[in-house]
This record gives structure tokens, C-alpha cells and sequence, in this order.
């Protein structure tokens, strides 16, 4: 790129150094390029993003206000909001919170139950695992589970020998409440990642002072450990919750795209299912879900400033 | 809270200060053995709860139409229509994306190290967009604006890949060059002659290898697992052929294919996490020298 403006004989021409003394008696090419050297270093990769991040992205926001015919209009954004799109962003929320609530908290005692063995081995091992696992999802979960919970599925039978039909207690593996469970396959993993740091902050003489002091292991955790683990926790939760509301793999492989939500929804417009005079409703959706993904990434943002902030 | 305070930051405390942290503990037998226990079945449920959906797939994929043991379904496999022209087209793509990914970051990254350091904050927030705004809403938008040209063509999944990418690439690659001293390197380098080719190619790159290959193979295993974008711009890769193929004949060929994936892809985020591992430790150990 800029091979020719420091002369290489030059033994006193450093990258950072001695400007000046160096280009002097350059021509104003030289300069020229000297100056600019940053942005044309820079070009390719602010390019690259613009076209594959922001243009894509303007465009969700434009088409979501373009009428049918050009000319601006709210009439996509407020079809988002009434009747089954709204029901799309309802269930993706409740999918959301419930597996950002549930693998949340139980991520938080599988963390610490890793943490706190004396095994190096498995504490490797789990690490490894949760990193893996964390990034997994898709066609692969999804034939996993249907040979597992499926209506031929192996705990299936095993369930139905001791008499439990899945069935009867409302779970069916194509449905939300599948998708809650398969989920949970990378959720778990990715909050024991994300909370091992925190409880390995957590130091062993917090505890003993507490119970040098008669405190019992409840107020250890009533007044130590949960206050200090909280915004790490909180943090997680909302990774969690933006993890399962932007996914759609899944559950598009689970349910052949027959659930209701709001991916799924989008999904269904680029493969044509599209009823006449809602064309551009499909961007109002991805509209909606971006609005909601970046408050979630604000609140993350905060709830991680709090958290190092309160333990500086 | 005020008592916790000069605590000093819990959040980068390492596994090995933690553990420097001698017990003290006397007299807690009792609420040892409690512990121990609740862990245990913690542990083993999480166990059950991620094996057994792996045991039952790698099961289903080893019988054949009868539910007898057999390698039928992953014999058929080679054969089954379509999957080989699935396998290369993934693998073009991956390819296209590997080579894009690191001509666009590998500069970019070493760029702002030496010469613009503070744009890495940016850089970091820009990368980490992709996780912010999910594939289908970039699907969605690209196939709204792009030309039919390049929408004609499965290299604008390459082009999304590297997006899609950036976020671990990018910080693999940070990692890898903040744990080298890179403006020594570089002006030593330039002072004994080298230009800014030379530098790249014979003093840098091979000190972040380790750093270059995990960000490859990463990319490598987002390439052969990415449905979405693939699905919805009606190319069919490896798992979209997965996803349509079984559908309409063997559910078992479909299951094998999708294991053979799943274990080809652990296998080389395993291989990744072993590189990772042993250039931490080589971090660590410059800089207890």
C-alpha cells in the first residue's frame, strides 16, 4: 500500500517517527499520500461493512415506511402492530424472557456447580463444552431432538415406560414449547460462559469473613453473592433474551415455519407466501425486531457499565 | 455496598488468582457435604440434558429402515441425490468467504494496531453489529436492494459470511496481534530494510498463525452450519440440502448427514479451543519471563 513513501534505504524511517525530517523534500504526491494514507487503508473495510451492514440495514428501515406503490406511509408498521404480527412479536418476546428467565438461572447454579469442583479436569472439559455447545443450533438440534423427544423419540419411550405421556402434560416438540426446550441446548451453555468470570470474582474470603461474622450461607448470598453476581447475571439474561428472539434456524427446521414468530414471519415473506397489499410488511417486521434488539443491546451496555463500575 | 468496593475488578480476576486464595475454613464439614451433593445432581442432570439428545441422533443415524444396527445410512450418503453437488457448493463458498474474510481483516486489524490505535474501540463496535442485527434482517434487506446480478450469484453468501464472521474473526485476530509486541516487530523490520510487504508476510503473519487459523476455522465452521441466509436466498448448501432432502425419502440418511456435520464441526471448534489454549499459555508465559 504505502511501500513506496518511506524510502526503505532510510535506516531512520520508523512507522510512527520523524515525519518531518523524512518528507521534507517529498513532492506534494508524496504528501499527498501521506496524508491520506489512513483513509485508503481504512477504504476497504469501511466499504465492505457499509454495503454488507448498512445498506441492508437502511434498507429494512426505508422499505418498512415505502407504500405498495412508492410514497411514504405507515400503514406496514401499523399492520406490525395489529392482528397475527402482533401475535409473532408477542410469542417471540415471551420466547425470549422465558428462555432468557429459565437458562438464565439455572446456567447460574450449572456455573457454579463447575466452578466449585475440585476437578480441573471437568472444569476444562465443561469450558470446552459450553463453548462449543454456545455456538450450536439449527438442522443438526433440530434432528437431535426429534430423535429425542420426536413421537419415536428415545425419551419418549423411556418417559412413556414409567408411564409420563408428553402428550398429556402439554408438551409437543413442534410447538412453542418445543422450541423453549431446544433452545435451551445453546442457551444453558452460553449463560455458563458468560457467568464463569463473574463467579470466579467471587473470592473465598468474602465468604469465610461473612461466616467469621455468624453469617449462615443464606445471608451469605442475601448480602454478598447475589448483589455482586447480579448485573453479571442480568447481563447474561439480556444476551440470552436477544439470542433467542433474533434466532430462527431452529425453529424454522423444528416447526417446517409453521409457528408464529416474528423470524419465522419474515421468513415466510421472502419465501413468497405474500398476501396481496402487504408486500413491504415483511421490512415493518424486521424493523420492529431491530428497535428491539438495540434497546436489549442498550440495557446490556448499562447493566455492564453498572456491573464493573460497582466492583472497581 | 461500600464494604466491597476495594475489591479490586472481580470481572478479570483469572482462574489461577482465584485459586491462589487459600481456604481457611474449619469446622464446615456438614455444609461441604451438602454442597458436594446438590452439585452432583446439578451435574448430572446438565449431563443427561446435553448427551442424551446426542446419543439419540447418533442412535437414529446407525440403524437402518428395520431399527437394526447399520452403517447403511451413512453407505447411502455419497450417493444420495444431490449431496455432492451440496458439499461442493458449500465448499466454494467457504473458500471464497475464507480468502475474502482474511484479505479484508488481517490489513484492517494490523492497520489500526500500528498506525490508528484509537479506532480499535470503533472497530470493536462495528464487529460486533452482526450479533446486534440478526441474519434475517440483513437477508432480508440485501435481497431488497442488492442488483439481480449479485443476487444471482452464491458468492453474496460469501459476501454475508465474512459479515457474519466479523465478530469472531475480528477478535481473534485482535487477540492474537495484542499478544505480540507488533510496533517493535514492525520497526525493527522496517529499519533493517523490509517494506511494508515484507513486514506482513514474513514478520507478522507468522506470528499471529495461531490467531489466523482459529479465525479460519471458525469460518469454515459458520459456512458449513449457516441456514438461514442460505435458505432464504434458495441456494442449496449443506444444510439447507439436510433440511429439504429428507423430507420426501430417508429420514435416516438425512439424520447421518446431519451427524457427520455435527461431529466434523466439533471436531474443528475442539481443534480451535486447543489453539486458543496453547497461545494463552504461550501469552503467559512471555510475560512471566
Amino acid at each position: 500500500m504505502s511501500n513506496s513513501v518511506v524510502p526503505s534505504s532510510d535506516p531512520g524511517a520508523s512507522v510512527s517517527g520523524s515525519e518531518e525530517v523524512t518528507y521534507k523534500q517529498s513532492s506534494p504526491w508524496r504528501t499527498f499520500f501521506r496524508r491520506a494514507e489512513p483513509v485508503f487503508a481504512m477504504a476497504p473495510f469501511v466499504v465492505y461493512s457499509f454495503l454488507g451492514l448498512g445498506i441492508p440495514a437502511l434498507a429494512v428501515i426505508y422499505y418498512a415506511f415505502q407504500g405498495e406503490h412508492g410514497g411514504w406511509t405507515t400503514s406496514n408498521v401499523d399492520q406490525v402492530m395489529h392482528g397475527v404480527f402482533l401475535v409473532g412479536f408477542e410469542n417471540s418476546i415471551k420466547l425470549g424472557l422465558l428462555s432468557a428467565v429459565i437458562p438464565g438461572i439455572l446456567g447460574v447454579f450449572l456455573a457454579y456447580a463447575i466452578q466449585t469442583s475440585n476437578s480441573n479436569v471437568l472444569r476444562r472439559l465443561t469450558s470446552t463444552a459450553a463453548g462449543v455447545l454456545a455456538n450450536f443450533g439449527g438442522i443438526n438440534l433440530t434432528f437431535m431432538f426429534i430423535a429425542t423427544l420426536g413421537s419415536t423419540g428415545i425419551l419418549t419411550y423411556w418417559l412413556a415406560d414409567i408411564g409420563v405421556k408428553l402428550s398429556n402434560i402439554g408438551f409437543n416438540l413442534y410447538t412453542f414449547s418445543g422450541v423453549l426446550v431446544v433452545y435451551m441446548y445453546f442457551q444453558l451453555p452460553l449463560m455458563v460462559l458468560v457467568v464463569t468470570p463473574a463467579l470466579g470474582g467471587l473470592r473465598a474470603s468474602w465468604r469465610e469473613a461473612a461466616e467469621n461474622m455468624g453469617a449462615s450461607s443464606w445471608s451469605y448470598w442475601r448480602h454478598v453473592g447475589i448483589p455482586v453476581l447480579l448485573p453479571s447475571i442480568l447481563g447474561g439474561m439480556l444476551l440470552l433474551f436477544g439470542s433467542a428472539f433474533a434466532a430462527y434456524a431452529t425453529a424454522e427446521t423444528l416447526t417446517l415455519g409453521l409457528i408464529a414468530l416474528a423470524p419465522i414471519q419474515i421468513g415466510n415473506f421472502l419465501n413468497g407466501n405474500v398476501i396481496a397489499g402487504q408486500t413491504h410488511v415483511g421490512y415493518a417486521i424486521a424493523f420492529g425486531m431491530l428497535i428491539i434488539l438495540t434497546i436489549t443491546m442498550i440495557l446490556y451496555s448499562l447493566v455492564r457499565k453498572r456491573a464493573s463500575k460497582w466492583l472497581r | 455496598m461500600a464494604p466491597l468496593s476495594g475489591a479490586g475488578s472481580v470481572f478479570e480476576v483469572s482462574e489461577a488468582e482465584t485459586q491462589t486464595v487459600p481456604e481457611f475454613s474449619t469446622g464446615t464439614i456438614r455444609r461441604k457435604r451438602r454442597v458436594r451433593w446438590w452439585r452432583f445432581v446439578v451435574l448430572l442432570l446438565a449431563g443427561a440434558f446435553f448427551l442424551i439428545p446426542l446419543y439419540a441422533g447418533i442412535k437414529f443415524s446407525l440403524q437402518n429402515n428395520l431399527h437394526h444396527f447399520s452403517f447403511q445410512a451413512y453407505e447411502k450418503l455419497p450417493s444420495a441425490p444431490g449431496f455432492t453437488a451440496a458439499l461442493s457448493l458449500s465448499g466454494k463458498i467457504a473458500l471464497v468467504t475464507m480468502v475474502v474474510s482474511t484479505l479484508l481483516m488481517v490489513p484492517t486489524a494490523i492497520y489500526v494496531h500500528v498506525r490508528l490505535p484509537k479506532l480499535r474501540r470503533l472497530l470493536e463496535v462495528v464487529t460486533v453489529l452482526p450479533i446486534v442485527i440478526p441474519p434475517i434482517v440483513l437477508i432480508i434487506g440485501v435481497l431488497g436492494v442488492f442488483p439481480t446480478w449479485a443476487k444471482a450469484s452464491p458468492y453474496l453468501l460469501s459476501f454475508m459470511y465474512v459479515i457474519l464472521s466479523m465478530p469472531f474473526v475480528y477478535r481473534s485476530l485482535d487477540a492474537g496481534i495484542g499478544a505480540i509486541d507488533i510496533k517493535t516487530l514492525t520497526e525493527a523490520s522496517r529499519s533493517l530494510g523490509g517494506n511494508w510487504l515484507n513486514t506482513m508476510w514474513r514478520v507478522i503473519l507468522p506470528n499471529i498463525r495461531p490467531a489466523l487459523l482459529s479465525a479460519t476455522v471458525l469460518t469454515l465452521a459458520l459456512v458449513f452450519g449457516e441456514y438461514t441466509m442460505a435458505q432464504l436466498d434458495l441456494w442449496q448448501t449443506i444444510p439447507v440440502w439436510i433440511a429439504q432432502f429428507g423430507v420426501s425419502t430417508d429420514g435416516n440418511i438425512q439424520v447421518a448427514a446431519s451427524m457427520a456435520g455435527l461431529v466434523g464441526t466439533w471436531i474443528l471448534l475442539l481443534f480451535v479451543v486447543s489453539i486458543d489454549r496453547s497461545q494463552s499459555r504461550r501469552t503467559r508465559r512471555k510475560i512471566g519471563a
